[in-house]
């Protein structure tokens, strides 16, 4: 008998059912946001605001920049700050930010803002669905994958929060995300759903705390760099399309001129792969550390050992493409793509599919 | 918006631009002419070659996936008997694949050795060149500093003497380095990019050489220890014994343990009852040879560290104590018997065998034989099978059945402890012939058919542990090697290396003109704004002169120059 297997807590019934009940408010909620965030949409196409084609064509991008020198704002005498201008650099377009999804429109914008409050309390009901599911089960709330489902999206949408709390041009990532959360939440509940007495096993260990929580945070930063990513090559078409004096159809230049430049996407989501990289690299090690005490080996090829390896490997090879001349751009995009797919399959595939020492998928 | 870095750059830049990193240029693969050596430096050049570790990257990841999906002998190599027996003509194909053994595989381990080839020509160079890049100087200002990614200017009474040194000493004071050249300061800073950057990738090899070693010093053993018994450190001792193919015997470190009590504790009720709550191993251990004594309790997660070695508790289960007398009384056997579980409630099977000192009544040398289950929580008589109810031993009870003859052992072929080789023995039967079998108690003692003795299931039931003790040498290396990578991963991403310009020249109208510039490598959006900053204190210095007659055709320019965008944050 393996005893690390059959260790387990009792769960407290009565949590488990508000857990549910707040995942459900939560999934109603993201719904509605979904809806005020097309209509953000909807109404932001009726606006005129459409900067990027003109900052496109053809003739205006062939006449060389003459070298700018800024100088005393109005030809006064008296300067608070010199003025520092960026130059754009040769070989890469240099186009503004859309302005946005409601793009000026002032219902649209509405709605918009409507969204993002909704989305704010559906983030504060599934966040206490994870809570009170973790207090019902009296541990962390990751020992199967409804319980990592619903911390991941809790957790997505947490770092959008954040994100826009900065004050971060991301409000392009408000339609897109809330699509997957409620993908996400849909597949969590009907699919994954695994009642909260259905204890699989003893994660006993506070490198519980430390690996999985890391894993999943990591998880939420890939995906969100992922959106951006795919959403950079999308818009990174649609200005070729123009540049090379192409007309893109109605509909895609409706929603790309509302997008930042492919440059300013390209830009956020390798920061944001970059900046969980090492993060990333450490909960690997955190795990090899725990498998050390769990099992007696800190690496053993495991399948879920094997993928998260490939994922790290996928994302070196991201992050050496941005540094290699000739792979930059679309085609590290497309490595960046890779690694998030590796995640993903890590995330789903490995626990449905492949049998290992970590299937606790409990599926 | 600052703009990606794109290849055509640094050639507008000549040497201001140069060695921002150490990163190889890449050339294109022209194949060379000259013979062997010309050849091998080619060869060399291509491996070192951040495209080639690009593609070696890849190819790591994609080799690994094999090895995820088929099974690998070393994880179960029972498993991969299976997949052998059902895929006749795919298993073959896969053993000469090495498909059962990927990650020791011939290919895969090209891949990686490659890679740290690659991974090691390339950063000796790098090392080299950035410990050059330390000990020069930050590279002076190009001659156009409009043309770098981030610009400023003002015009300033001060003398350019004065507004020299005054930006050498604001940039020494934000800790970059400076440089006073002929009419500019040259500044840089973020050297620690680099050096993390280094780090990372030695720490790299640094783990694959730990895990190496590991691989093949390792071992790993296991052993069943009963209540009050201990176990020695030695290769004897153990029950099962596995070792990496450079381990010597010698190396296992001679430490020692007793096993003093083991307890588990379970679930009582609710829909969860015979959960275990908590297994733990309290065991005494002495380090070294003759080392004092400590006492330290196992469990699950939490294992014992002695001499390098790590004890693990892995298993548990019951061991019924029993005493066999011979037809004259005699206690021919006394013992405490590891039973091996067969469900989570702790039902057990297992053998007991007598192979000497028994006479049977004749006075003839026999052995004596014994198939065991055992129930730690029996249901009560006439209540279905005999299955335990629950994991703790609240209710022992202890079924034999009895056999003499021949155990079998002397035949030299290794025998199972836990199963009895009924081959040459017979049994002892009951009134109806059938074979002799009964339920006991604690306490309670089976008579053998016409007196051929007794065995009694004595009180004291004891529990056993099975541990896994292994020794993993370059663990230590590994982890330190990891925090190691992490940190200079951690160098290497968040800070950015960068260089900044100051020039002023006396104009032709005898005003000074201040001119800043800012070159960043990585993709930051922050140089733009530490420049505003920068100028903002460097301004306070040397404060705006007046225009003597605003320039309205610059400030045109300024406004509808599609490439001269407001950095974010930099107006503010
Ligand atoms: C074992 C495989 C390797 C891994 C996992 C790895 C990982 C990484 C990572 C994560 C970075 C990102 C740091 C950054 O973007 O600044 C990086 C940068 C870099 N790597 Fe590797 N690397 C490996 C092998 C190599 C090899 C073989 C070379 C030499 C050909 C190399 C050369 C470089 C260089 C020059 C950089 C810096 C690029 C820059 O300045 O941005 N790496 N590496």
């Amino acid at each position: 008998m393996n005893l690390a297997a059959t260790l387990a807590a009792e769960p407290n019934e009565d949590l488990a059912h508000i857990s549910n009940v707040l995942i459900y408010s939560a999934m109603a909620v993201y719904l509605l946001a979904f809806f005020a965030h097309m209509a953000e949409w909807l109404f932001g196409s009726r606006s005129k605001v459409a900067r990027t084609a003109a900052a496109l064509t053809p003739s205006k991008t062939a006449a060389a920049a003459p070298a700018v020198a800024v100088k005393a704002k109005g030809g006064t005498a008296t300067l608070e700050r010199p003025q520092v201008v960026t130059r754009s650099v040769t070989g890469s377009r240099d186009v503004p930010d859309g302005p946005g999804a409601a793009a000026g429109d002032e219902k649209g914008d509405l709605y918009g803002r409507i969204a993002v409050s909704l989305t704010v309390l559906a983030f504060l009901l599934e966040f206490g669905g994870v809570l009170t599911r973790a207090l019902s089960v009296r541990r962390a709330p990751w020992g199967n994958m409804y319980e990592f489902s619903i911390t991941f999206s809790t957790v997505a949408v947490g770092v959008y929060l954040v994100l826009m709390a900065l004050k971060k041009n991301i409000a392009w990532l408000g339609l897109p995300l809330v699509t997957t959360i409620l993908l996400d939440l849909g597949l969590a509940v009907t699919v994954l759903y695994t009642s909260s007495d259905q204890l699989v096993p003893a994660l006993h260990s506070y490198w519980l705390w430390i690996h999985v929580s890391t894993a999943i945070f990591c998880g939420a930063v890939f995906y969100v760099g992922f959106v951006a990513t795919m959403l950079y090559l999308f818009r990174d078409s649609y200005e070729a399309k123009l540049q090379s004096g192409g007309r893109p159809g109605k509909f895609a230049t409706s929603v790309m001129e509302r997008l930042p430049a492919a440059a300013s996407l390209d830009k956020f989501s390798y920061r944001l792969n970059a900046a969980i990289f090492p993060l990333w690299t450490f909960t690997i090690i955190a795990g090899a550390i725990w498998a050390g005490d769990a099992w007696g080996r800190y690496w053993g090829w495991d399948p879920k050992e094997v993928w998260s390896f490939i994922t790290w490997v996928a994302y070196a090879c991201y992050l050496h493409a941005r540094a290699t001349a000739g792979w930059k751009g679309r085609k590290a995009a497309y490595l960046a793509l890779i690694a998030f797919a590796c995640w993903l399959f890590n995330y789903y595939g490995v626990n449905i599919f492949v049998t290992g020492k970590h299937s606790y998928a409990g599926v | 918006m600052s703009k990606t870095e794109a290849p055509g750059q640094r050639d507008d830049l000549g040497a201001a631009g140069e060695h921002l990193s150490t990163a190889p240029q890449e050339e294109s693969p022209n194949l060379p002419s000259l013979g062997v050596i010309g050849w091998l430096r080619w060869f060399w050049r291509q491996l070192t070659s951040m495209r080639v570790a690009l593609i070696l990257l890849l190819l790591l990841s994609l080799g690994a996936i094999p090895g995820s999906l088929i099974p690998q002998s070393n994880v179960d190599e029972l498993k991969v008997q299976d997949f052998k027996d059902r895929h006749t003509t795919l298993g073959p194909l896969y053993d000469k694949l090495q498909l059962f053994d990927v990650y020791s595989s011939v290919w895969f381990s090209a891949i990686y050795i490659l890679l740290f080839v690659s991974l090691i020509g390339c950063i000796v160079p790098r090392t080299w060149q950035f410990v050059g890049q330390l000990r020069g100087r930050p590279p002076g200002a190009p001659k156009k500093l409009t043309r770098l990614p981030a610009y400023t200017t003002w015009r300033t009474e001060a003398e350019p003497e004065q507004v020299h040194g005054a930006a050498l000493a604001l940039l020494k004071q934000r800790r970059f380095r400076a440089d006073l050249t002929a009419d500019s300061v040259a500044a840089e800073k973020g050297y620690l990019r680099e050096a993390g950057n280094l780090v990372f990738h030695i720490a790299l090899i640094v783990m694959l050489i730990a895990f190496a070693a590991g691989q093949l010093l390792k071992s790993e053993g296991g052993k069943l220890v009963m209540e009050g018994d201990g176990f020695s450190n030695t290769l004897s001792q153990y029950d099962d014994f596995k070792s990496g193919s450079l381990f010597d015997t010698d190396d296992l470190a001679p430490f020692h343990f007793r096993l003093d009590d083991f307890q588990g504790t379970y679930e009582k009720s609710g829909p969860n009852r015979g959960t275990p709550r908590t297994y733990r191993a309290n065991v005494t251990y002495s380090e070294g040879a003759d080392g004092p004594e400590k006492k330290k309790s196992i469990e699950v997660n939490k294992p014992l560290e002695v001499d390098g070695s790590k004890v693990y508790l892995i298993g548990h289960g019951y061991a019924p104590k029993v005493t066999v007398r011979d037809p004259k009384g005699k206690v021919v056997y006394e013992a405490a018997v590891p039973l091996l579980p067969i469900d989570q409630n702790g039902t057990a099977t297992g053998a007991i065998k007598v192979l000497d000192g028994y006479k049977n009544k004749k006075g003839d040398k026999e052995q004596l034989g014994f198939n065991a289950f055992f129930v730690p929580t029996f249901a009560g008589e006439g209540k279905g099978q005999m299955f335990s109810q629950f994991p703790a031993a609240d209710f022992p009870v202890l079924a034999l059945s009895a056999y003499h003859g021949s155990l079998g052992v002397d035949s030299g072929v290794p025998q199972n402890v836990y199963q009895l080789d009924t081959r040459k023995m017979k049994k002892f039967k009951d009134s109806q012939g059938e074979l002799f079998k009964k339920r006991l108690l604690p306490g309670e003692t089976m008579e053998l058919p016409n007196g051929a003795g007794s065995i009694t299931f004595e009180k004291d039931l004891k529990e056993w542990a099975t541990f896994q003790i292994s020794q993993e040498p370059g663990s230590v290396w590994a982890l330190g090697g990891a925090l190691a990578a992490i940190a200079g991963l951690a160098g290497s991403l968040f800070i950015q290396r960068r260089r900044v310009w100051v020039r002023a020249v006396r104009g032709a109208d005898g005003v000074t003109v201040v001119e800043m510039a800012g070159l960043g490598r990585s993709e930051s959006a922050k140089l733009p704004e530490e420049l505003s900053d920068l100028a903002a204190h460097l301004h306070e210095k040397a404060p705006s002169a007046p225009d003597p007659h605003p320039d309205p055709d610059a400030e045109a320019a300024s406004d509808s120059d599609p490439d001269a965008v407001p950095a974010e944050g930099a107006e503010k």
